[in-house]
């Protein structure tokens, strides 16, 4: 069996089902294109061949959705007490904590793509460059909620180096 | 004109201009800036005539461009602040709060040695470059400046003289040379270098030539790391005074750096593998701000290039107290994780107090890692899939420094969870207690 990388006893918040159509119509714009272009161009060299490329593409673009699927939904966070928890990944599974006295800025960021369907991207940073914590696929009435506690919590705790 | 006038508490002191010297060192680090643009493309392609003229024509601009420069550059402290004000078209004036100044180190490059010359760099926590270089200074003004401007950042008396220093150890030049000549890459590299060198020499000499690239990028592999590690470390004397321990090191360009107390990020104890028999190590220090890029070339991050164990192990005693690494308890990884790395999971192990993380790895390089458990910015699970499998994820304890990144990696899963939950209370009391004498 398993074990969960993830304490059990907090309060999950997931993402947006917002950002898995984000992310998949990103993936699949770019991808499908390029695969019936290559199918196309193999057709004209052997039928067997295309045949066989259509296949293998439609095997990894269907594996591709799934895990864009899976990988969307591990984002989670969580806020407790004196830290933020943000854990993702779906092959490779991470999970951050940072206490809010160690926030530095906050970043709160949307594309074009994001803006459209109302999601938004924050991220936590602290004087560590390696400290990952973000959050996308907040829904942009959450992330200015959390950027504005995030930001009031690390002022009450802020720590020096 | 750099006037050392004694400046009032109250009153800001006058702006004062850099030593009148630093447009002749800067003109010639402009000249050779332009000439490494310029010479590959246009220069061969003038003739000899037209080529001196355009080298004069560089020259002189070099020099009146660091001139104007040299005449837009004023500096002074204000109160808690050391104010800066440069450029010409576009004016730059920024103000480095003094408390969060990191560490102040004095740089002599070789021409500025035989000129008396000094550069000041404060080093302040935020981008990829040195905040506030105040570069040129005389030798005693930069000391001098140096003294008050650690005492303002420490917040005593700013007039008070540089305070007296105890040395801690120094290095021979001898036990640097052996030391640099026993690392891997040394000791491995050298001899194939000049077996293969040879090999082509004895074939033919046109063979050599025409392999010569690759044999100098070869020998660029050898050696980067050990030629920076004899001319960066080369006479290093570690002090230690009340405004923080100081570094002096340097065989060229000679460096003097004091890093504040309290500024220790982590630090690192390293043997590699041929160290064993003399049981010499390592001590690296990381602080936070020391800017990568130009600057990193320059620092390697040693606190101790090379010293006997015991007086590696005394050293961290003092700069991180309460912590013996020689005696902590040490809790192993489980033996399930020799599936993922049969070689060294053995030597894989970490160590808790309540005020600091210690991580030991590697097998021929043995590391030990501390953290002080006050400076952890944040920490981190990290979980492949083949770790899920065995139950294991690695822990990474992240700090403010930029050499130094420290990996538990392979803990049991539950116990990692656990050891997040610990560690960071353990960090939160630790930054309660420092908190609270403000």
């Amino acid at each position: 069996m398993t074990v969960a990388l993830y304490p059990t006893d907090v309060d999950w918040h997931p993402v947006s089902p917002r950002l898995v159509v984000v992310r998949r119509g990103l993936a699949m714009g770019v991808l499908i294109p390029l695969a019936l272009v290559l199918c196309i161009a193999l057709v004209l060299v052997s039928t067997i061949a295309a045949i066989g490329a259509a296949v293998l593409a439609v095997g990894l673009l269907a594996w591709l959705w799934w895990g864009i699927g899976r990988a969307c939904e591990s984002w989670g966070y969580a806020e407790r007490a004196d830290d933020l928890l943000v854990r993702h990944g779906f092959l490779i599974r991470r999970l951050s904590v940072v206490p809010y006295g160690r926030m530095q800025f906050l970043d709160v960021t949307a594309g074009p793509i994001d803006r459209r369907v109302g999601i938004a991207t924050v991220h936590l940073h602290t004087a560590a460059a390696a400290t990952d914590a973000r959050i996308p696929g907040l829904p942009a009435e959450e992330a200015a909620r959390l950027r504005d506690r995030l930001a009031a919590l690390g002022e009450a705790r802020a720590a020096g180096l | 004109m750099t006037t050392t006038a004694p400046e009032a508490a109250a009153a800001p002191a006058p702006l004062q201009r850099l030593n009148p010297l630093t447009p002749v060192l800067r003109g010639g680090k402009f000249f050779l800036a332009i000439l490494a643009v310029v010479s590959y493309q246009q220069l061969p392609q003038l003739g000899l005539r037209r080529a001196l003229i355009a080298l004069l024509v560089v020259i002189v601009l070099a020099f009146v461009l660091a001139y104007v420069s040299w005449r837009f550059t004023w500096y002074r402290i204000d109160g808690k602040e050391l104010q800066f004000e440069s450029g010409v078209l576009f004016r730059r004036s920024r103000r480095v709060p003094l408390e969060r100044v990191q560490a102040i180190d004095i740089v002599r490059p070789l021409v500025g040695r035989i000129l008396g010359l000094a550069e000041l760099r404060l080093e302040v926590v935020g981008q990829g470059t040195t905040e506030a270089p105040l570069a040129y200074l005389t030798e005693a003004e930069a000391h001098r400046l140096r003294a008050r401007l650690l005492a303002l950042a420490a917040g005593v008396d700013a007039d008070a003289p540089e305070p007296e220093e105890t040395v801690l150890a120094r290095v021979p030049s001898r036990d640097l040379v052996i030391s640099v000549l026993l690392l891997g890459q040394v000791v491995v590299g050298l001899p194939l270098l000049v077996i293969a060198a040879i090999t082509m020499l004895v074939i033919d000499i046109r063979v050599f030539l025409g392999s010569l690239p690759v044999l100098a990028s070869f020998a660029y592999g050898v050696g980067s790391v050990s030629v920076k590690r004899l001319l960066v470390e080369y006479g290093f004397t570690l002090a230690e005074s009340p405004d923080g321990l100081r570094l002096r090191h340097g065989l060229l360009e000679t460096r003097a750096q004091t890093v504040p107390p309290g500024r220790v990020q982590a630090v690192r104890l390293i043997q590699p593998v041929l160290w064993r028999r003399r049981d010499w190590v390592r001590v690296e220090v990381d602080v936070a701000g020391y800017a990568g890029g130009d600057e990193g070339k320059a620092v390697t991050g040693a606190l101790l290039p090379v010293a006997p164990r015991a007086v590696g192990i005394h050293l961290i005693q003092r700069v991180l107290a309460g912590v013996d690494v020689a005696t902590i308890a040490r809790r192993p990884v489980p033996a399930r994780a020799a599936r993922l790395d049969p070689f060294q999971w053995r030597h894989m192990a970490i160590g808790l107090t309540p005020q600091m993380l210690v991580v030991f790895s590697g097998r021929l390089r043995r590391v030990i890692d501390l953290i002080p458990l006050a400076k952890v910015q944040s920490l981190r699970l990290v979980q492949g899939p083949l770790q899920r499998r065995l139950r294991l994820a690695s822990l990474h304890p992240d700090t403010a420094g930029r050499h130094i990144s420290t990996v538990a990696a392979h803990r049991d899963t539950a116990e990692a969870l656990a050891l997040v939950q610990e560690l960071g209370e353990l960090a939160r009391a630790e930054r309660e207690l420092r908190r609270r004498p403000n």
